[in-house]
Parts: structure tokens; C-alpha cells; sequence
């Protein structure tokens, strides 16, 4: 008997970006909760998608509990969110560019016409460097407390024995993401310093992002309920995100396959970028990435900064989607590739193509 | 007082995980100074050995024993070592593919200075003295002359009182922020008085306030003093003493709506026997000397408040 095919699927329902916040970064935030420091943000991106609090299909956010210290923090944040009569709500413990992904397949679903989503990190509550070191594994490495400063320095000496790169040219990334920071009033480096002293040889203290705290958040929406709320809408292209394994020394720190595969699949090949927007924390991450992604020279990388000007954990992937968003909605460009990353190295990592109507 | 309070804040856990077959014959053996690896299906050796190939995911438990020399393959020099590192004056982070293996381990090299250092430099274990079966049995690597030994030897990872879990302290340091909203309540409470914050949509006193309205999502805007005293809305008879806490069980802890207070907030009753306590018994605060909240809550003996009144905070 033959078997039976599948009826096509429907054609999937287009989704855009539609509207991005964002709050000043900035060092610490001693004065304000995590509601407190979202409200502002949440108010900002609803009035601009024209939807009041509570009034979104669904709810996605990202946060993780380790920066603050604080269990379940992420449900502080719904304080901020108008959650009752109750909301369709969930949340990721990673950042907000991942819940960002998973507000996508809820509308591609075709449950929800419309989608907040939102992140933050209040990083500046414990050591950074440390608390990122509780994410590893912990029978081979978390024990040795290997601080992201430590890692990241290991894949920077990786891409100068492999002559990707040198310091000149580590401090020459550092310098311009801090300089072009300058038309970015929400960044918290907004100047390029002096590289500065070695904090893990090869990386100096410019090489290495601040630390932030600080939220950002998007709304999607499906179709027309799209074209209503922008007359540009961001539309998603493609978007994937792929994993490396955990263990830092199966991989080869100087590529970064997983950006590829997921650039691939999110069609970032297909057509020429105007611009990207990378999450690379350290210079000599966005090394990688250039290479990994093969961006022409006349992509305009990271106008905003990127995570050198601004890093608030959790929220700075998400922020990468929606600079790139931003940029559309502005006419800036037309078609942009936004890059987010989780986890020791770019180990983790999630690729999207946002493109406007053609004029 | 500063406008906005802090605190530290200190999370310990001891991060405790049992160990697979692999994991286990891996860490036991560096508790007898022995280094071993697993060989994937196509023939790689990776160090430190995984239960499943990263790249197949085949199940792997062909063990063998590599050197305990090696090559440096990437290196960091760490000026200012932190808490918890393997080492307490400045050293390299090296990933060292150890003689034999395909693949790098993560660890510490002891080393004068980055000058010493260069990646492909040969390096040796230094094993710790007390070894209890863990990745810091290796002390850390130490720079050593000698030739490359690719050989390795089968091993059956058994050892005489195998390693089955290990624990791994953690701390963490963390300042706490309670925000604006909640430093404004503590302010008051410093004073013994409860203060909550009305939300400008729903008209609700949220108490305590955290800065949003929770139903609306919105700011809460006017401070509005409630209590002192309440109502019980409900509670429970608590019968398990907690560690650490000097009151003897069976006790009560209710929800409590204080006056003008449109959420109810927790606290004890006492000065009633556990079965009368009920809903709707009206209670009033009681502080001790440097409390910073009430230390408990007792009945007022007015008559129980009708359950129309707090329905809605239930």
C-alpha cells in the first residue's frame, strides 16, 4: 500500500520585529529591582507596538538566576508585565534572543498574532567572571573556577598561534565598537580608552566588555497585525540557533561551525547583508564570527557598538536582534544579519535574518 | 539612611553529582595517578573522557590510558588568580593534549612567567598530594622536556573503591538590591510602620510594594499607610521545626490583609492556641526590641472581620 503524503503544510505566516527597547546601560543599578528596571523598557516597546500591558498573545523572557543571585527572579519580572487576568507566558534561562526564538515558533504556531519579549541582567550583583565560570561542566572544569575572561583569552591566544590575528588588531576591534558607541545613547562605553593592561594575556582590559546591567525587550507580530504596527516591519528571514559540545578542548576555538550551520539555515548566504549585528563580548570573539559568517568588507558591523559598548548578560544577544530590527524600521537598512551567543567561547549560537519590504 | 539599600548576599551550594561509568573510572584514576581516555568508534582518543562521542553520539566506554605528559595547545597567562583556582601566584591557563590523546583538557600550568609559556611548549602532572578523586587530583601541569608518546594502553577502569560522585563546593558573593520601591517599605518599617504603594490603574495597595502593580503592570505611584492591624485571610499549621529557626512547632503562619492593604502579606500568629486560629480573625503586629518587621502577629479580640471583606484577597 503506498503510504499516504502529508497534506502541504500552509505556507508559514511572516514575523517581524515590530518594536525594540532598550534601557541605558550602565555599571549598577543599585536603586531598582528587576521590575523596576523593566518597567520603563516594557512601557517604551508596548506604546510603540500600540499594546497596552497584559495585551500580548504571548510572553517570552530571558534571564538567568546566577547573576543576581536570586531564585526565580524571572518571576520578580512579570510584576512588570501586567500577568493577570492570567497571560501565556513562558521564559528561558539564557539570553532573551533565545526567547526571542521561541516567541517565533509560537507564532509561526499560529496561536499568537503578537509577542513580547523581553530580558535583563543585573550583572553588577556578584562577579561576573565567576558566576559565568557555574555554567561550565562541572566535573572537568567548574571546579577549577576558569573565569570567562580566562576562556575567552585561551580562544584569542588560539586565533594569534593561527595568525587570525594580533593585538594591534584585537585593539583596533576594541576601539572602533567603543567609537562608533558614540551615536548609541543607551551604551555604557561610549569612547575608545587605552587597551590597557593584560587582564588574561592575550586580553587587555579593552579587549573585554564592561559589565552592565541593564534590560531590553521586542515585540513580534504575525502578517498584517505586523504591517499595522510598523510601516516597516523587520520581517525574520530565517532565524536558527546550534550548539558546539561543552568540552573546550574537542573544539577548534579559532571557527565557529555552529554560527555557520546556523547562518546557513537562516539563509544569511543567500543575498548580500547591509549590516550585522554580532554578540561578540571580546574582540577576539568577533574575529571568529567575521570569519565564520564571511561578511563582505561593506557589511557595517555592529553600528551600535555591540557588547563592548554594553553588555548587560541575557539581554545583549536579544539587544543585537533588535539594534539590527531598529535599523530597519529606520529605512538604515534593508536587509540585516543579527548574531546572539551563550555559553564559554561561542559555544553556543543563533543567527537571524531580518530583511524590510523592498522598497 | 542612603536612598537606596544593599546587602550582601552569599549563595553556597555544594554542587553534588553521582558519575557515569566513564566519568567515574576518569576521576578514580587520577586519584591513582593514572590518566585515562576514551577511544571513539573512528579511533580518536579524547581526554577527558565523555560517556557519548560529541559528534555521533555513540555510546562510548572503550577505555585506555594515556601519558601524563603532553603539549600545550592554547594558553592564557592569569596575572591575578581568583578564588577557587588551582593555583595562588600567577599561571597560565592551558588546554594540554595529553600524549596519546586526540583531544585538550583544561588546567593550570606552573610556570615562572608568560615568557616560559608558548603554545606547544611539553608539559608533565603534577599530582596533589591528597587525591580524593576529583580533576584537581592534577595539582596542575609543569613544564617538562620530553618526546612525544603517542602509545596508549587498554584499560577496564576498574580500581579497588571506585569514586561514584563528587562535590563541588560553590560560593558565590552577591551585593542584594531590593529596589526603590521596596527600600522606601523598609524605611517605614524602620519606624514600625507599614507602608504599601497604590497603583494608579487598579486603585489596589500592594504591600509589600515591589514598584509594579502585579495584575496591571504598571508603576505604583501614591504611598499609602496600612495596618497596623489585619485580617487573617488564611493559614496553616506549621509542624516541622526548620533548621536554624528558635521557634518551637506546632505554630501558625497566616496570610494577613492589614488594613487599607489590598495583598495580603505572611507572618506568624501567636497568643492563641493553634486550633483557634481562623479566617478572619483579626490580629495586630507585635515587635521586639531590634526586630525589623513584626515579630509576630496577635488577636486584637475585636470580632472576625465577615469573609466578604477579604474574599479578594484569598
Amino acid at each position: 500500500m503506498a503510504a499516504l503524503s502529508p497534506a502541504p503544510a500552509p505556507a508559514p505566516v511572516p514575523v517581524a520585529v515590530v518594536a525594540f527597547a532598550q534601557s541605558d546601560h550602565r555599571r549598577a543599578t543599585p536603586g531598582t529591582s528587576e521590575a523596576e528596571l523593566l518597567l520603563p523598557v516594557l512601557r517604551d516597546v508596548l506604546d510603540q507596538a500600540g499594546l497596552a500591558p497584559g495585551e500580548a498573545d504571548f510572553t517570552c523572557s530571558g534571564s538567568s538566576d546566577y547573576l543576581a543571585g536570586r531564585p526565580f527572579s524571572f518571576t520578580l519580572t512579570l510584576d512588570a508585565v501586567g500577568a493577570w487576568p492570567p497571560v501565556a507566558e513562558s521564559h528561558v534561562e539564557m539570553d532573551g534572543a533565545w526567547a526571542l526564538y521561541e516567541a517565533w515558533v509560537k507564532l509561526l504556531t499560529g496561536e499568537a498574532d503578537t509577542a513580547l519579549v523581553y530580558a535583563h541582567g543585573t550583572s553588577s550583583a556578584g562577579s561576573l567572571r565567576d558566576v559565568l565560570s557555574r555554567q561550565l561542566d562541572p566535573y572537568y572544569a567548574a571546579p577549577l573556577w576558569p573565569d570567562s575572561v580566562a576562556l575567552a583569552a585561551l580562544q584569542a591566544q588560539a586565533l594569534i598561534d593561527a595568525g587570525d590575528t594580533d593585538e594591534d588588531d584585537l585593539a583596533r576591534i576594541a576601539a572602533r565598537n567603543r567609537t562608533v558607541a558614540r551615536a548609541n545613547p543607551h551604551a555604557q562605553l561610549r569612547a575608545a580608552g587605552p587597551h590597557g593592561d593584560y587582564v588574561v594575556r592575550p586580553l587587555r582590559t579593552a579587549d573585554c566588555p564592561p559589565v552592565s546591567d541593564g534590560a531590553a525587550a521586542v515585540v513580534l507580530a504575525a502578517g498584517d497585525t505586523a504591517r499595522r504596527m510598523h510601516e516597516r516591519p523587520a520581517w525574520i528571514r530565517g532565524i536558527d540557533h546550534r550548539v558546539e559540545p561543552h568540552a573546550l578542548g574537542v573544539r577548534d576555538l579559532t571557527d565557529s561551525p555552529s554560527t555557520r550551520r546556523a547562518a546557513e539555515r537562516a539563509g544569511a548566504y543567500d543575498a548580500p547583508l547591509d549590516l550585522a549585528e554580532l554578540h561578540a563580548p571580546f574582540t577576539s570573539q568577533e574575529v571568529v564570527l567575521r570569519k565564520a559568517l564571511r561578511l563582505a568588507d561593506d557589511v557595517r558591523v555592529n553600528p551600535s557598538g555591540g557588547a563592548l559598548a554594553a553588555n548587560p548578560v541575557m539581554a545583549t544577544g536579544l539587544i543585537r536582534l533588535g539594534e539590527a530590527a531598529a535599523r530597519i524600521h529606520r529605512g538604515e537598512a534593508r536587509r540585516a544579519l543579527a548574531h546572539a551567543t551563550s555559553g564559554p567561547c561561542l559555544q553556543h549560537n543563533l543567527v537571524a535574518v531580518l530583511e524590510g519590504d523592498s522598497a | 539612611m542612603p536612598d537606596h539599600l544593599t546587602a550582601p548576599l552569599v549563595v553556597e551550594f555544594p554542587f553534588t553529582r553521582s558519575l557515569g561509568p566513564v566519568q567515574s573510572a576518569f576521576l578514580t584514576g587520577l586519584r591513582e595517578r593514572t590518566v585515562l581516555g576514551v577511544r571513539t568508534h573512528d579511533g580518536r582518543v579524547l581526554v577527558p573522557p565523555v560517556e557519548y562521542d560529541p559528534d555521533t553520539a555513540d555510546e562510548l566506554r572503550g577505555l585506555v590510558e594515556v601519558g601524563t605528559t603532553g603539549t600545550v595547545t592554547t594558553w592564557a597567562w592569569n596575572p591575578a588568580p581568583r578564588r577557587g583556582q588551582p593555583l595562588g601566584t600567577p599561571f597560565a591557563w592551558v588546554l594540554v593534549r595529553l600524549d596519546g590523546a586526540d583531544t585538550a583538557l583544561l588546567h593550570a600550568l606552573d610556570a615562572p612567567g608568560p615568557e616560559a609559556v608558548h603554545t606547544g611548549l611539553r608539559v608533565r602532572v603534577r599530582w596533589a598530594e591528597r587525591r580524593t578523586g576529583a580533576i584537581t587530583d592534577i595539582a596542575c601541569f609543569e613544564p617538562h622536556d620530553s618526546t612525544t608518546r603517542t602509545q596508549t594502553r587498554p584499560h577496564d577502569g576498574a580500581f579497588v573503591d571506585p569514586v561514584t560522585g563528587i562535590t563541588t563546593p560553590a560560593r558565590l558573593d552577591y551585593t542584594y538590591t531590593p529596589g526603590r520601591a521596596q527600600t522606601r517599605h523598609l524605611h517605614a518599617l524602620a519606624r514600625r510602620r507599614t507602608v504599601g504603594e497604590r497603583c494608579p490603574a487598579c486603585h489596589k495597595v500592594c504591600v509589600p510594594p515591589r514598584g509594579a502593580c502585579p495584575t496591571c503592570g504598571v508603576a505604583t505611584t501614591d504611598r499609602v499607610e496600612v495596618g497596623p492591624r489585619g485580617t487573617v485571610t488564611t493559614f496553616c499549621v506549621v509542624n516541622i521545626k526548620a533548621r536554624g529557626l528558635p521557634i518551637d512547632v506546632p505554630y501558625v503562619y497566616a496570610h494577613i490583609a492589614l488594613d487599607g492593604a489590598d495583598l495580603a502579606l505572611h507572618g506568624r500568629i501567636a497568643g492563641i492556641p493553634c486550633n483557634e486560629v481562623r479566617m478572619g480573625l483579626r490580629v495586630e503586629p507585635v515587635w521586639t526590641d531590634d526586630g525589623p518587621y513584626p515579630d509576630h502577629y496577635r488577636p486584637t479580640g475585636e470580632p472576625d472581620a465577615p469573609y466578604d471583606t477579604y474574599k479578594g484577597m484569598l
